[in-house]
């Protein structure tokens, strides 16, 4: 195999495509836990997106209207979370888990419906010569989902540190007592948290079944909502580091294809596959060793909001 | 008029009994209106998933292979969880031990006598326990999440598993299909009724409920488990370690998963193929909260999830439903019993509007 450049460009895109729908679900659960909520059904809600986002692209032929359903089923089946956890201050953790489990099973009972089906694909948003450009493509050639998770990586990092809304949840998630004496509603700011992080989680999940292969198959997120929830501690609670982790774990992952492709690797395949999450753990005992995150976590994370009425 | 919730003092006992009963009907009843709408006669699937493995008799040997694990790795899991300590990767531990157990039965092969397969179920449990070592020791350590690490070694598990069964311990006899050869006789657990699946690892489940009943009940041990979860300011104060309870919790949930894994290797399924992560590890959670953290109500949930993934067999060949359906009933009965831990904290009170209240004052 020579080292060509083209051989770069590919592994860029391609290392892109796996980072991408991690990102997202990322970028949704970093503003959920900032708003004091740890919601570990990560996995479940993008498992929801992708059949949803598939089953809507089957009938409509347009991918544009999968993901917005995708976003829209990933939000859905967040406010079965929210409700649990925020109306009726169940435990966070069993509840997050519950909900993984409740997406998994609810995802492969409408897929079997869909399974061998084939949907549209995204058109390019720019114009073919520079899509298809061996060179340019390393720019142009991404589908219109990783343009708007870059996109959404910069508007998440704006609206936590800059605007007024981002001060009002980044305040009820390190101190819900304060804020709500303030008067601000706690319950309703991570109500919307909780639904935005559905709907960030759902499409990422549209990701894998209408992008990275456009096919539906059971639980096709493989554990990577999971590495979505790692990538937040990874990151610090930071929108900026995220896009560095998702991309870390995307060349992990790209190793692993690498090794299996060119049959280089003197060590078995299933070391590549079990490498990204061996390195997840290896990471996040590196960080925690480093500045003991505790300090960075948002002080609510995980409690129940329970005001002295 | 309002409702309004009190919190209560203490937790209601008869409603910690009643809840997970209710979310069990509750279930039932979703099913049946969920399936009339996907156009199933939700009535019999219904029927089927919940009360056919009950009513034929020789459905219950296959309830008691499927509950055995699940009730023992809850047993474990419910420990944790009372403490606050979440190891969630009990699938891991689950798959680790079973291969222990393989690794034991395999080097000894013919030479093994009859006590080889006590050496087996032994090292199913170092095995667990071991891989519940690390989440534990970078917990106590530095500090690591342990929900996320426990979890990403069910990974590295699985990918073990896969390759021991694609290369070393791939059947020579097998057609080049990525399994161990069929164990010998005498590394196999004793069957108890001649005739049936029903194998001695049944027999540790139901007897492992009463032992843990001691041990978290009598034990100092088990207050101390109590305290940590309940209280945990006055548990530090109290002088317990909040480290060795992360370790303490930890360790027995990855013994008990590893045995589970040994026992249904050596009891039920006697070779190891890509099949065996069947998911009892992540469905034990459910088993544990079902049954409130406690270990008699682990015995009766891990029975009542065994019957669902029974049931949800039947139902697929009578009423034709898919096999994620048993999945989601067991997620909906979860959904259920962590919404109404709110009527064992609360009490409902119904407050009567103003006018109603000022008309009642009036004595009208």
């Amino acid at each position: 195999m020579q080292m060509t450049p083209e051989f770069f460009i590919l592994a860029i895109v391609t290392i892109v495509g796996i980072s991408t729908p991690i990102l997202l679900a990322a970028l949704g659960e970093l503003v959920v836990e900032k708003a004091g909520v740890l919601n570990l059904g990560v996995e479940g809600m993008m498992l929801v997106g992708a059949i949803a986002g598939f089953a809507t692209t089957v009938f409509t032929g347009n991918p544009w209207v999968g993901v917005l359903a995708a976003a829209a089923a990933g939000a859905t089946s967040s406010l079965i979370f929210g409700f649990l956890t925020l109306s009726l201050n169940s435990n966070q953790v069993a509840t997050g888990l519950a909900l993984t489990i409740f997406g998994t099973g609810v995802s492969s009972l409408i897929g079997t419906a869909f399974v061998g089906r084939i949907v549209p694909q995204f058109g390019s948003i720019f114009p073919p010569e520079l899509a298809r450009d061996p060179i340019l493509k390393v720019l142009f050639g991404y589908s219109p989902i990783v343009y708007f998770s870059i996109i959404m990586v910069v508007l998440v990092w704006w609206f936590l540190t800059s605007t007024r809304a981002g001060l009002i949840l980044r305040a009820v998630g390190e101190n819900d007592l304060s804020a709500h004496s303030i008067g601000y509603s706690v319950i309703g700011v991570r109500y919307l948290a909780v639904a935005f992080g559905g709907a960030m989680a759902g499409i990422g999940g549209a990701y894998f079944s209408l992008v990275i292969t456009p096919m539906w198959a059971e639980r096709m997120t493989a554990g990577r909502g999971w590495i979505a929830l790692a990538l937040v501690v990874f990151a610090s609670w930071r929108a900026p580091r995220l896009l560095v982790g998702a991309y870390f774990f995307g060349v992990l992952v790209y190793l692993e294809l690498f090794a299996k492709a060119s049959g280089l690797s003197i060590l078995p395949s299933q070391f590549w596959a079990a490498m990204p999450y061996l390195m997840t753990v290896v990471v996040l005992t590196l960080i925690s060793m480093r500045d003991r995150i505790g300090l960075n976590a948002p002080a609510c994370l995980g409690k129940p909001f329970l005001p002295a009425t | 008029m309002r409702i309004k919730l009190e919190k209560r003092p203490e937790p209601s006992r008869l409603m910690l009994v009643v809840t997970p009963i209710a979310s069990v009907l509750l279930t039932m009843a979703i099913g049946v209106v969920v399936f009339d709408l996907l156009g199933i006669d939700g009535f019999r699937a219904v029927v089927d998933i919940f009360i056919s493995p009950i009513l034929l008799s020789y459905k219950w040997q296959d309830v008691a292979v499927k509950a055995a694990p699940l009730i023992i790795i809850a047993l474990g899991l419910s420990v944790g969880n009372r403490a606050n300590v979440w190891n969630i990767g009990a699938e891991g531990q689950y798959i680790i031990g079973a291969v222990c157990a393989a690794g034991i039965g395999i080097a000894a092969g013919t030479t093994g006598g009859p006590l080889i397969i006590l050496v087996m179920l032994l090292a199913g449990m170092v095995g667990g326990t071991a891989w519940a070592t690390v989440p534990a020791a970078l917990k106590t350590r530095f500090g690591v999440n342990e929900i996320l690490t426990s979890l990403m070694l069910t990974y590295v598990a699985t990918q073990v598993l896969g390759y021991l069964l694609s290369g070393p311990w791939k059947n020579p006899e097998g057609r080049n299909f990525p399994a161990t050869a069929p164990l010998q006789p005498d590394q196999t657990l004793p069957i108890l009724f001649p005739g049936t699946t029903v194998h001695l690892g049944i027999a540790i489940a139901l007897v492992l409920p009463f032992a843990f009943w001691l041990l978290m009940s009598r034990s100092v041990f088990g207050y101390q488990i109590r305290v940590v979860g309940s209280a945990p300011n006055a548990a530090r104060h109290g002088g317990f370690d909040s480290n060795q309870t992360v370790w303490l919790s930890m360790l027995i949930g990855g013994c008990m998963a590893g045995l589970a894994g040994a026992l249904e290797f050596a009891g039920a399924l006697k070779a190891l193929n890509l099949g065996f992560p069947s998911g009892y590890g992540f469905t034990a959670i459910i088993v544990a909260f079902l049954g409130r953290l406690h270990p008699i109500g682990v015995l009766i949930a891990g029975i009542v999830l065994a019957i669902t993934y029974v049931g949800g067999q039947v139902a697929q060949t009578t009423v034709k439903i898919p096999n994620a359906t048993a999945g989601i009933f067991q997620a909906l009965m979860l959904f259920f019993i962590l919404a109404s831990d709110v009527l064992v904290r609360n009490r409902i009170r119904i407050i009567p509007s103003r006018k109603s209240a000022a008309a009642a004052v009036r004595g009208e």
